[in-house]
């Protein structure tokens, strides 16, 4: 039967279930902490190019193209996620 | 940003965010579909395939200033983020000679570090005025 999810602030997902994959689970993890070292303050933001609505358009953006400028760069869970 | 297409960033603007805001949201609204700029940032929760709630204060030489990042049920508060900017921007025009102790909002004393400073800040700022 199909359950009601809980109205949270987070947006649903859904995943596989069952059994993980013995196959998957031998391989070695890949780690991401060569990522996450570059987020650090007074270290160069990673640069990235996005897709973007803006007023109306549909556009991109690339983050290099704004230096010279403050920038504010937020993240969220989802849209309509009510917070 | 967040993991949402740009087609659904627009039917948000248009049906909600534009009831709250005159003329919508005027800042452009990013889409990280698989999250690979989230995860850059460390923001990207793999487990629920969506981002938390991450703000980067990101200075004219692209050099991260200022990050905050909160699970999803708790919203920020957009006035300490711009003090955070305008305290940023009077650190970076004083080249660094100024710092800006606990509380500080623009027209209030910043402080001269430097060796005349040093176990005298107790004489120059006392720890009521983070909060006068």
């Amino acid at each position: 039967m199909a359950q009601k999810p809980a109205v949270g602030c987070a947006r649903p997902t859904g995943g596989v279930v069952g059994k993980p994959d013995a196959t998957k689970e031998q391989q070695p993890q890949q780690s991401t902490t060569e990522v996450r070292k570059m987020i650090q303050v007074g270290k160069p933001a990673p640069d990235f190019v996005a897709p973007a609505y803006y007023k109306g358009e549909f556009t991109s953006v690339k983050l290099s193209d704004y230096l010279g400028k403050w920038v504010i760069l937020c993240f969220y869970p989802g849209d309509f996620t009510f917070v | 940003m967040s993991v949402d297409s740009i087609f659904v960033h627009k039917m948000w603007d248009d049906n909600e965010i534009s009831k709250m805001v005159k003329g919508g949201v005027p800042f452009h609204m990013l889409s990280d579909g698989g999250g690979k700029v989230g995860a850059a940032y460390s923001v990207y929760d793999e487990d629920a395939g969506v981002e938390n709630r991450g703000r980067f204060i990101i200075d004219p030489e692209g050099i991260i200033r200022g990050y905050e990042v909160l699970t999803p049920p708790v919203g920020r508060y957009v006035a300490e983020t711009v003090r955070q900017i305008q305290a940023f921007q009077l650190v970076r025009k004083s080249k660094g000679t100024e710092a800006t102790p606990s509380g500080w909002k623009p027209g209030k004393m910043t402080l001269k570090p430097g060796p005349d400073l040093v176990g005298k800040v107790w004489k120059v700022w006392k720890p009521h005025q983070e909060s006068d």
